[in-house]
């Protein structure tokens, strides 16, 4: 007697794995959970309203206006390619030029806009500063600077929290965002 | 093979996304370390302009609200946690390109009020060398 089983018709398969792989391609996007992080400064009404002097050596003033130009030290400047260098001597100065930052812990980067200035600009002058503590950073644990930012996001392993505090050690990452001028909204 | 490639790496969507989302791009990117403890917030120019407007726009989860809502809105993405990783709430801000400061900086200022102030800029990586 022949065996009875009834079997899967197996012709549609192909069919049936297609229709799923399109409802997939449709219905679902792929992730994108990366990006510059930041920690805000605490809330406004916390603060005392003190009225810190801090020296214009220790301060690397960036300013952009809503029509994006971008102001350094005071002097216009069009080509952002030599600006992570600049902020990097800035930092590690250590007081060797008088008119530089006194050490890389009293070293801030302040970075200034308008409320017209887009957001786009912005990202571009953030990612150079962060770029430039992060090689900072890098130099110091001895790692490159893209294996710096894998470990600073996994810091429960013990070897990556080492590398990562031998990287920072007497460095805050100092950059200032100030509210933004009223022009240009 | 694709169908489970598919399957695996990309997530349904949540929410539909109504304002424009042209993210810029950066370099020194860093990966966000719990997803759970991530709560997106999205600004830009509605894309129903003739509905909303072109002034950008921000839109919590399915709505758009108000600078002056975002401290409640917190409040209830903290409730959501357990109470000893609330203080971890990371806010991903997906921002468009175009849209302007003045806007970002109300939502910070809000931000730093309800003291949530892990935030993180999404970008998408620069493809050209530095």
């Amino acid at each position: 007697m022949a065996k009875s089983t009834p079997e899967i018709p197996n012709a549609s398969m192909a069919d049936i794995a297609f229709l799923l792989l399109t409802f997939f391609l449709v219905t679902t996007t792929m992730p994108n959970d990366k990006g510059l992080s930041m920690q805000l400064p605490p809330p406004p009404e916390a603060q005392p309203p003190e009225d810190v002097k801090i020296p214009e050596r220790n301060m690397f003033k960036i300013q952009v206006n809503s029509s994006d130009a971008l102001l350094v030290e005071g002097e216009p400047m069009n080509d952002v390619s030599g600006l992570k260098d600049m902020i990097k001597k800035f930092i590690l100065n250590n007081g060797v030029d008088p008119k530089s930052s006194d050490s890389p812990e009293k070293a801030i980067v302040s970075l200034k806009t308008d409320r017209g200035t887009t957001h786009k600009r912005f990202v571009e002058i953030l990612d150079i500063a962060q770029a430039a503590y992060y090689d900072i950073y890098a130099d110091q644990a001895g790692v490159t600077n893209e294996e710096f930012r894998k470990i600073a996001s996994d810091l429960n392993n013990p070897e990556n929290q080492r590398l990562y505090n031998k990287g920072r050690e007497g460095i805050p990452m100092a950059i200032s965002i100030a509210e933004p001028t009223k022009a240009g909204n | 093979m694709l169908l489970f490639f598919f399957m695996v790496t990309t997530e349904l969507r949540k929410t539909a996304v109504d304002v424009m989302q042209r993210i810029p791009q950066a370099t020194q990117l860093r990966k966000l370390q719990r997803k759970s403890l991530v709560t997106n917030l999205y600004i830009g120019e509605p894309k129903k302009s003739d509905q909303f407007g072109t002034e950008p726009k921000i839109q919590a989860e399915d709505v758009f609200i108000e600078p002056n809502d975002i401290i409640l809105w917190v409040n209830r993405e903290k409730d959501k946690l357990p109470e000893n990783e609330r203080e971890q709430l990371t806010v991903a801000m997906k921002v468009d390109s175009e849209a302007k400061r003045g806007i970002i900086a109300d939502v910070e200022t809000q931000l730093r009020k309800a003291n949530a102030r892990k935030i993180l800029y999404s970008t998408l990586q620069k493809s050209d060398k530095r």
